[in-house]
């Protein structure tokens, strides 16, 4: 192997020249040794280093807490995807985008059906004739792009045979709307507004990856209350969709009174946000080099018995669900997926952790608040609905205690006046959101601008596990699968 | 079935059901709703600070006066800090909804809310609106607080608003989202899909501009490129309560 990868914390800046460059065959090494180790790679993406078009690569060592970066060569490869499954979206993705095209990839189709980066003809949306299911008995069943609910737009192809499902084809791209290639050049006016909007129920998590990025860049100071600030609005916003959840997958087994009453519960904690920023979702809240909300003694006392009345009917609420027997009937054994698949996979957040996969960032790699006081492991090994169900019980349960242990009053503390980021540097940061890692890397050209800024939901990696979930299951437990999950299709489809 | 008993009385009654006919629920000091402008304190001649903070040029100045354009507003506290003369504040009026674009645009004054539909339309859908949700881009906030507005909070079944599971069922579109290239040719094929006489609602600031994304070659900057549109309701997102409130002003629950 040539030079060491550069080790990096999570949220800190490097200068490019410091990142060796290898050749793909040195990267193959290299990430298969790290991948016997229990490394990840968190991201892979083509990126303008110094003008040239160059393959960024990002491995995230959970043991040591560290993230280290290699720049590989453009070239032709041999595709990883075979040894190392969990990087087949990435391998496309840069062939959708850059034409870089790996060899020998098993799974090869577009990712967004969106147009090449330096032009040509996009694919068409929702063609799912990639891979199917043939044979006298075989059938498919389509679904989406418009749904029969409230949810956003996507094209799932169910391949059966009879009741069975064999595989679920899932085809994304409807929400494409151009972010990555808008954040190039930046930041700009809009920047931040992107950022809440990259999943609009994800608006805390990402914005903290986002300042956490351009902090590390412009050497940027906050405030230890501003950290701490943007963690309890990160634990409220993750305290909000659980109940949401929680009340939904009550909804696909027709038990409707929790659904009725967690529905309302998430928005008890949602309200919550809004008293703190204005916003249900917390827009508006986060800026880089801090905060732009306050919280006063007079307010923190009303938010406190507020949180507190509203955590105390959740809990009336959920417990219904696991004292039910048709409820556990139904959520135990349903859309299994063992350990092995999930390591696979490169799943992560409570859909992992529900699997036996003992990661979480604000253990593994804290940043920000999460230094001082980093998270237990919320972890089950079902790898079933239940233990989905259950990871985020526990996770809201975490996130209270967390919240009341930091509240104490915060001052606003918006941004410095000036922040130029350090040119031809990369900045890495992670963030435990609610449904998973969220990780956003950002290149800087000479100009101090981004060359380059790569955002990845947690969607990304765990869309393919809801089709291995759905493997062997029959089509109506599909819903309560994909509830169970909760993706974004926006975060995915960027 | 006693421990779900149990259970409902002590969560107890939280429909917001003075609304629509008493005032909304007061919202929090915070919220960010129908913005205000105050001539008096606002120096156009000397000053556009407002006007470079908007990240979707949503306010500007015409004729030497400030006006912000609700249909691009992302409802972010950008503008009014910039002011600093408190010349543009936001207050917690949750009635943001219209039924023309032009009339998106608020100044100093009173700006006009929707108004209910025609009489034919209104016999027809006054007392049960059957709406086909779709999703066109976006982030999913609008489709969240469309959710929410069939919370038990809000319950906007009660009015007879329902989201259905198929256009052949609807009344017509609510549509969120930018429009994106790539769900352009669902979102026509559900309007086909959709019986005569339909209606047309865009929600939030992407279906009315595009939104964020306003610009970006990936998508349509709103549904009104391609659809006749019957009701704006602006917010990113808008709350459940602006939701709700643009609908029963347009079946003509809420008058005035």
């Amino acid at each position: 192997m040539s030079a060491a990868p550069l080790k990096l914390a999570n949220g800190q800046a490097r200068p490019l020249a410091e990142i060796p460059l290898f050749s793909f065959e040195e990267f193959r090494a290299y990430a298969l040794d790290r991948a016997a180790g229990g490394g990840k790679v968190s991201a892979l993406f083509a990126a303008p280093v110094n003008g040239a078009k160059t393959i960024v690569a990002l491995v995230s060592l959970r043991l040591t807490g560290e993230i280290e970066a290699v720049l590989v060569k453009p070239e032709g490869y041999r595709s990883l995807t075979p040894e190392i499954p969990s990087l087949h979206l990435f391998e496309r993705e840069m062939a959708e985008e850059h034409g870089i095209i790996p060899e020998g990839h098993p799974w090869f189709k577009p990712v967004r059906y969106h147009k090449p980066f330096n032009g040509g003809e996009a694919p068409v949306v929702g063609v799912t004739e990639y891979f199917t299911l043939e044979g006298s008995q075989a059938h498919e069943v389509a679904v989406g792009p418009v749904h029969a609910g409230v949810i956003e737009p996507g094209h799932f192809r169910f391949q059966c045979h009879g009741e069975k499902v064999y595989h679920l084809e899932i085809s994304l791209g409807y929400q494409h709307r151009g972010i990555e290639r808008a954040l190039a050049g930046g930041p700009h006016g809009r920047t931040l507004s992107h950022m809440e909007t990259l999943a609009g129920d994800t608006t805390i998590g990402h914005a903290t990856a986002h300042c956490e990025v351009v902090e590390a860049l412009a050497g940027m100071g906050v405030s230890p209350d501003a950290l701490e600030a943007r963690a309890v609005m990160l634990e409220l916003e993750r305290l909000a969709n659980h109940a949401g959840d929680l009340g939904m997958l009550a909804q696909d087994v027709g038990y409707l009174p929790v659904a009725a009453f967690c529905g309302r519960s998430r928005g008890d904690f949602l309200n919550l946000s809004q008293v703190i920023c204005g916003s249900r979702f917390g827009r508006g809240f986060m800026v880089p080099g801090g905060v732009r909300y306050g919280m006063d003694a007079a307010m923190l006392e009303d938010f406190s018995a507020r949180l507190a009345r509203a955590w105390k009917d959740f809990t009336d609420a959920s417990a219904l669900l696991w004292t039910k027997p048709s409820v556990l009937a139904r959520f135990e054994n349903t859309g299994t997926i063992p350990f092995s698949v999930c390591r696979a996979l490169g799943m992560v957040g409570p859909a992992a952790r529900a699997c036996g996969e003992p990661r979480d960032v604000r253990r593994d790699f804290p940043s920000g608040a999460y230094r001082a006081r980093p998270m237990g492991v919320a972890s089950l090994d079902s790898g079933d609905v239940f233990a989905r169900a259950r990871v985020r019980w526990l996770e809201a349960e975490q996130s209270l205690r967390f919240i009341q242990s930091v509240l104490k009053p915060w001052e606003r503390s918006g941004p410095p006046d000036s922040a130029a980021l350090a040119p031809e540097t990369m900045a890495a940061a992670m963030v435990e959101g609610w449904r998973g890692e969220i990780l956003h890397t950002a290149v800087t050209g000479a100009d101090g601008r981004f060359a380059a800024y790569k955002v990845v939901d947690p969607s990304f990696f765990n869309w393919t596990g809801l089709a291995y979930a759905l493997r062997g299951q029959e089509i109506s437990d599909f819903p309560l699968c994909n509830k169970s999950f909760n993706l974004s299709y926006c975060g995915f489809d960027l | 079935m006693l421990r779900e008993l149990m259970t409902r009385i002590r969560q107890g009654h939280q429909t917001a059901d003075a609304f629509p006919d008493g005032p909304p629920p007061a919202m929090p000091e915070r919220f960010r709703g129908a913005p205000e402008i105050d001539p008096a304190r606002c120096k156009p001649a000397a000053c556009a600070r407002c006007v470079e903070a908007c990240p979707t040029q949503a306010a500007r100045m015409e004729g030497g006066e400030l006006k912000l354009d609700l249909g691009r507003c992302l409802f972010c506290p950008a503008c009014a800090e910039a002011c600093g003369e408190g010349a543009l504040t936001f207050t917690q009026d949750i009635r943001l909804a219209a039924s023309k674009r032009e009339e998106l645009v608020a100044g100093a004054g009173p700006r006009k809310l929707a108004t209910a539909l025609p009489e034919e339309l209104r016999a027809l859908f006054g007392r049960s609106l059957k709406l086909r949700q779709v999703s066109a881009g976006g982030c999913n906030g609008c489709e969240a607080e469309i959710t929410a507005m069939n919370n038990v909070v809000f319950d906007a079944s009660r009015f007879g608003v329902q989201v259905v599971a198929s256009p052949r069922h609807a009344d017509g579109l609510l549509v969120t989202g930018p429009v994106t290239e790539n769900m352009r040719r669902a979102l026509m094929k559900t309007w086909e899909a959709t019986p005569a006489p339909k209606i047309v609602i865009a929600a939030g600031a992407c279906a009315i501009s595009g939104g964020p994304y306003r610009g970006h070659p990936e998508q349509h900057d709103g549904v009104e490129k391609f659809l006749p549109v019957d009701l704006y309701i602006p917010g990113c997102p808008p709350h459940p309560l602006t939701i709700l409130d643009g609908l029963l002003r347009m079946i003509g629950r809420i008058k005035g």
